[in-house]
């Protein structure tokens, strides 16, 4: 099949970008998106022109490095990730319209690709349990309700995306930190700091300039791995309780 | 995945053989001295350990501060020995090419992770797990290495549990586990199908919290692409930052490299796009030793390859296996046929057929090599790629009908969906089909008992040593490998290096520091000056077409060296006729691509050469001129029972290939069997 | 963050937000009720109206009890109008680069109109304090001394209803996502039904309290309410 391609092109993060349009034929339904910008970007080469730079790596949608905003959607018209998605979710002749994700706190590197490490400084600032290696107990000294061990595994697929990000009208980055604070504060393990990790993550999250959370629910919409927004209500509450230790 | 079943032959069959297999790879490399292993203390193998952990220096915490370490890569073994050593005290710089240490190639993994827990009271023990491992790596891998690997597996799980790994829990509250892939104890923990994730997180959740108590420094989008050696140390790394382009020097005490596995010499495998063999090989060059760099792991159980766009290959946890039943038509002329049109008579079971005890659990090779000749014979399913239909089916029919789809489903409900979202097709309703893949690499730099590699103050841990899995590895046991290298290895035995630190310090200016910082930007400004025809990725798959064929699931004499010449003509071609687009000093996806491609060529060569002149078939390694009457592997224990460590002895120069015998004490050699 | 206070974060500002809301929420309720005295004629509203002012005499004196209620909105309005635009301004400095299509899948108009819907009220509620509170001005030209039949005067006028019913209907907007959103901040929809039941009651709430509000100018235009 054939489709229309719109990208966003921009050479640096200096520069200013523009949409680009390019016609792309013989596109097979098995192909995967980024296959598809692959297949573009071998006709790109062989034409002289600077292939579209895209973040990809394991392209089984664990690792959470590809992420496009396509026709408006973060990751596309399926909820999986970009690298996922299939070609077969277009039809003949359709216009494809590409974006990187727009948040200021993911500043553009080049083309569709942007800085995501925002999220590294917000792990940082508290989404652990701190325990030295070798200090720990033996694994059973401490059950774990299945339950409770289920809901912490649900939450922690997160695989850092970003397209909460990309798809909070606000640029909110709460469903990532709510993810995060759900997994660990569910768990026995995650009780002692749990604390100081919503207020440190939460202010790292301001500080990277991510907008605040109205509760609007693009995010869940947007997320490959279905994180749900009870995570956000999970993350307040905990805020709620650092205010109230006077933290 | 394989076990020890009491089947077993005992007794070493190659002995009847002739005893001299020839030398097919005499005339492509260079005999060198033998090489040994000198830091494994002696004594009884359980005690090896705790011996060496006494005797390995210690480092006084004052000085700790003082010490840089180097850490290249952010997987399993990479993040965990950044944490533990960034909790130790030391400077750790912490390189990954992704742009964040949380999505190394580790995450992927699906299955799950070993440990001798035996909390099933199923018999398990350090000792079972030690023994499953040299068996299942065809007693190719040192002994007392896999025996450390086995005694600190059951910490590993203690380690994880605290980081709030959310392992799979029983109703009680307390660790579930599984056996995994045919082995007859539960040894194996997970989280549900995305064990490595977990883990990982868990280990860059530990290295973050480094990060921000400032003992690890971590740079991302950073791609190693020379090692610095300075008076035969390795003393730090050049790297260039992907985002500006800089070529960056970064000096330490030690260097440690954690990099993955090269998998991706395949073109299509399993592994990440941007899986690379560039740190281990430039160390190579600089004069680490490669180990059996031949053994590779092909995965029986991955989603077919559907056109010539293929990028990379998906793989189905092999837990599948447990369930499903695999099978192809009797006549070829059902081939394209509907799968629920054929009729039960018409279906060969052929795993069930030919290894009736074992059926559809077979080891990984066994079942890949059974699934190419089928295909082979023209008997394979699916779309025809280049004229051969290469698929056959892993039919869940008769598993819901016993189970019920609602069984099925908890089972294995995200990978079924997995798999319907890549191919469209509804896995409960018509079989799915598979084929092999490449999946994982054996080989590697080679290391003593210490992780240290040929070179003084260079480690490396994880997938990118060869330590521990011998010809072929068990399922879940490399997670288990990396962190064990990570948490609880490298950080002792490194310590018996860094006492002898802090190293004089290196300027910039120093003429060894300076020949490495030319190499890269010559090497740069090479690719992007060449201005050729033909793209780096058009190279890179035809390399790919080249292994698979000549180098993949079976091995000859003269495919190897048909290959051999191959590879050279391509290589020559490449670095006069390649066209990187595009500048120096900006993200540019095809320079690093190209870099890769360049190191993935001189790796190929090796690989083959290290093929040839293994003439026995092994694990991952098949040779055609090695197998029984009934087409079995067979090892000939005899000649072949060495590490064979490759040395690097300049451009145009043959390789030298150093012999590590191996020497099992606690264990007795003996020839596979699974009929 | 090692001097980061939970104080200070935007997820306290929305925790403003909502209890300032909540505290809206339960005025307009209580408004809204007496409004509904208009039903039940001259007499009957403009005591009702009296005995708010008398309301806890004599411990609290004349119109002690509006007041504090007064004071208490105006620092409610000051904490949500302030928490809203602080919000917003956040908002829009995430987001400085727009998308050339962005499409919303999940979200209700209305969760994305609260802003928009909040300055409406804000408009309308100054121009309200104007007419009925302190400065009394009636559109008719008739008497303003007279809170019945300032009403009815009110609402006689075709294009005053116009404009309530406008306000009415961006206050049931507002009300619609305000009251899940509240529940949400104060972290109380941790479970599917929980989230399923706020939602609900947002819908509840919204129907009742602008539906309420409604049925007087309606029923004045319709001349089923006259002086
Ligand atoms: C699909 C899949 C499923 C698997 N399932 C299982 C399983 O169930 N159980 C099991 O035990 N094993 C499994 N394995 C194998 C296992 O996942 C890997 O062997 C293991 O994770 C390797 O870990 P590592 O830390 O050595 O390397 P990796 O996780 O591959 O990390 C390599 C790191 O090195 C960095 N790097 C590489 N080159 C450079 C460079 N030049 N410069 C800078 N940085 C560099 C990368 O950025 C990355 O951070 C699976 C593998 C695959 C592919
Ligand atoms: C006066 C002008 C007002 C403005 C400018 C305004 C603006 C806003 C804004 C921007 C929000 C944020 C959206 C969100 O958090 O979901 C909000 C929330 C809310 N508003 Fe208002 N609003 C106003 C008046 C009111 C009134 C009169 C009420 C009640 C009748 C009210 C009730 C609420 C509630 C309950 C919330 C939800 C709080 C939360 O999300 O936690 N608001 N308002
Ligand atoms: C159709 C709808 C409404 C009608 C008919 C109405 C009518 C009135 C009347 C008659 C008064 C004067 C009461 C008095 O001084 O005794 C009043 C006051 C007031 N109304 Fe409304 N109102 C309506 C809607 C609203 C809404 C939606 C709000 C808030 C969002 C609101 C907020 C107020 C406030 C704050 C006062 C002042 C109370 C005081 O003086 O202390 N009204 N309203
Ligand atoms: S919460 Fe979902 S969308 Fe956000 S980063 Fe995690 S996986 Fe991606
Ligand atoms: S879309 Fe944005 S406003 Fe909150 S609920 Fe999700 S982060
Ligand atoms: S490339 Fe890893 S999630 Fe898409």
């Amino acid at each position: 099949m054939k489709v229309t391609l719109k990208i966003w092109r921009q050479p640096d993060a200096a520069s200013k970008g523009a949409m680009h349009t390019y016609e792309l034929d013989g596109v097979s339904s098995d192909m995967s998106f980024l296959e598809m910008l692959d297949v573009l970007n071998e006709d790109l080469i062989a034409k002289g022109e600077d292939p579209v730079a895209f973040d990809s790596d394991c392209r089984e949608g664990i690792c959470g490095m590809c992420g496009l905003m396509i026709n408006g959607q973060a990751h596309g018209p399926e909820v999986t990730t970009t690298c996922q998605l299939h070609m077969r979710s277009f039809k003949d002749g359709d216009e494809i319209v590409i974006e990187p994700w727009r948040s200021d706190a993911f500043p553009v590197i080049k083309d569709l690709v942007v800085d995501r490490s925002a999220f590294d400084r917000i792990i940082q600032a508290g989404g652990y349990i701190s325990v030295n290696t070798g200090s720990a107990p033996e694994a059973h000294s401490v059950p774990v309700p299945r339950d409770d061990a289920i809901r912490a595994f649900n939450v922690a697929t997160c695989i850092g995306c970003g397209a909460c990000v990309a798809a909070c009208p606000n640029g909110s980055a709460s469903l990532f930190m709510g993810a995060k604070i759900t997994h660990l504060g569910e768990l026995p393990q995650g009780q002692p700091e749990r604390d100081t990790r919503v207020v440190g993550m939460v202010a790292q999250h301001d500080a990277e300039g991510f907008g605040g959370c109205t509760n609007i629910g693009e995010c869940t919409a947007a997320c490959p791995k279905e994180i749900p927004l009870d995570v956000i209500s999970r993350l307040n509450w905990d805020l709620h309780a650092a205010l109230r230790h006077g933290r | 995945m394989t076990d020890m079943p009491d089947t077993t032959l005992t007794g070493d069959p190659s002995h009847d053989a002739p005893a001299d297999h020839g030398d097919d790879a005499a005339g492509y490399y260079t005999p060198g001295d033998p090489i040994r292993d000198t830091k494994a203390p002696e004594g009884p193998i359980d005690e090896r350990w705790q011996t060496r952990k006494f005797e390995a220096r210690l480092v006084n915490p004052a000085n700790r501060r003082k010490l840089d370490i180097i850490i290249v890569g952010t997987g399993l073994a990479g993040a965990s020995a950044a944490a533990t050593l960034g909790e130790a005290g030391y400077n750790v710089k912490s390189f990954c090419y992704q742009d964040s240490p949380r999505r190394a190639h580790s995450i992927a993994a699906q299955g799950g992770i070993n440990a001798a827990k035996n909390y099933k009271e199923d018999g398990d023990s350090a000792h079972r797990l030690f023994y499953d491992t040299v068996k299942g790596g065809d007693y190719r891998s040192r002994e007392s290495n896999v025996y450390r690997l086995a005694e600190v597996s059951t910490n590993i799980i203690d380690q994880c549990v605290a980081q709030g790994v959310p392992f799979a829990r029983e109703y009680g509250g307390l660790l579930d586990n599984r056996s995994f892939g045919g082995v007859q104890v539960s040894r194996t923990f997970y989280a549900r199908g995305q064990t490595g994730q977990q883990l990982l997180i868990g280990a860059y959740q530990a290295m973050e919290r480094q990060v921000a108590a400032g003992t690890v420094e971590q740079f991302t989008r950073h791609e190693m692409l020379e090692l610095i050696v300075v008076d035969g140390k390795a003393r730090g790394i050049i790297a260039r930052d992907m985002v500006t382009g800089e070529i960056q020097t970064h000096l330490a005490d030690v260097v440690v490299l954690a990099s993955g596995g090269y998998g991706n010499v395949f073109f299509l495998s399993t592994n990440a796009m941007g899986s690379n063999v560039t740190a281990a090989w430039r160390a190579h060059r600089k004069g680490a030793y490669m180990a059996n760099p031949c053994y590779t792991q092909i995965h029986p159980t991955c989603i077919p390859v559907t056109g010539s766009h293929q990028s990379k290959l998906t793989l189905m946890s092999e837990s599948l296996r447990n369930d499903g039943r695999i099978w192809v038509p009797k006549k070829k002329s059902d081939c394209e046929k509907d799968p629920r049109e054929i009729p039960e008579e018409d279906r060969d079971y052929y795993l069930e057929r030919i290894y009736p005890s074992f059926g559809n659990l077979v080891p990984r090779d066994i079942a890949s090599r059974a699934a190419k000749n089928v295909c082979d014979e023209g008997r394979g399913v699916g779309p025809e790629v280049d004229g051969v239909r290469r698929g056959v089916y892993l039919d869940f029919s008769s598993a819901i009908e016993r189970l019920g789809r609602d069984g099925i489903e908890e089972k294995y409900d995200n990978l079924f969906d997995m798999y319907a979202r890549i191919t469209g097709e509804n896995p409960y309703e018509t079989p799915m089909r598979i084929y092999p893949a490449v999946h994982y690499v054996m080989g590697g730099l080679w290391v003593d008992y210490d992780l240290q590699s040929t070179i003084p103050g260079l480690f490396v841990t994880g997938e990118a040593n060869f330590s521990d899995h011998g010809a072929n590895r068990l399922g879940a046991s490399a997670l288990m490998q990396g962190l064990a290298d990570g948490y609880f290895v490298l950080p002792h035995t490194i310590r018996d290096y860094l006492a002898d630190g802090p190293f004089e310090k290196i300027q910039e200016s120093h003429p060894a520091v300076v020949e490495a910082r030319q190499a890269v930007e010559e090497r740069v400004t090479h690719f992007l000056s060449t201005n050729g025809t033909r793209s780096v990725d058009s190279y890179h798959r035809e390399l790919g077409n080249i292994m698979w064929e000549y180098c993949g699931m079976e091995r000859t004499e003269d495919g190897l060296k048909k290959a051999i010449d191959l590879i050279r003509t391509l290589k020559d071609d490449f670095w006069r006729n390649v066209k990187v687009l595009g500048t120096a000093d900006s993200l540019n996806q095809s320079l690093e691509k190209a870099g890769r491609v360049a190191d993935f060529m001189e790796l190929g060569e090796l690989m083959c050469i290290d093929a040839l002149n293994r003439r026995e078939s092994c694990g991952g390694h098949f040779r055609g001129e090695s197998q029984t009457e009934d087409g079995e592997a067979l090892r000939h224990d005899d000649q072949f029972a060495y590490v064979a460590a490759w040395e690097f002895a300049g451009d145009g120069e043959l390789p030298v290939l150093h012999k590590e015998d191996l020497v099992y004490t606690a264990i007795e050699m003996k020839q596979r069997s699974y009929k | 963050m090692r001097d980061a206070r939970a104080s200070r974060s935007t997820i306290t500002l929305k925790l403003l937000m909502a209890a300032s809301g909540l505290l809206f929420i339960l005025f307009v309720l209580l408004h809204m009720y007496g409004n509904l005295k208009a039903f039940s004629g001259h007499d009957a509203y403009n005591e009702y109206a009296e005995h708010l002012r008398t309301l806890g005499e004599p411990m609290l004196p004349f119109e002690g009890f509006l007041w504090i209620q007064r004071t208490t909105l105006v620092v409610a309005l000051v904490v949500h109008v302030y928490a809203a635009a602080t919000l917003w301004r956040r908002a829009r400095g995430a987001r400085t680069q727009r998308y050339v299509m962005k499409k919303n899948l999940a979200s209700s108009f209305s969760s994305r109109w609260m802003r928009w819907g909040g300055l409406t009220i804000l408009l309308f509620l100054i121009w309200h304090l104007v007419q009925f509170s302190f400065g009394k001005v009636n559109v008719a030209g008739g008497e303003t001394n007279d809170p019945y039949n300032l009403l009815v005067d009110t609402f006689e006028t075709w294009w005053m209803t116009l404009i309530y019913l406008a306000a009415m209907f961006a206050l049931g907007m507002h009300l619609h996502h305000g009251t899940w959103s509240a529940a949400q901040t104060l972290g109380l929809t941790n479970n599917v039904r929980a989230r399923r039941n706020a939602k609900s009651l947002g819908w509840i709430l919204a129907v009742v309290i602008a539906g309420g509000f409604s049925l007087v100018p309606i029923c004045v235009l319709a001349g089923v309410i006259t002086k």
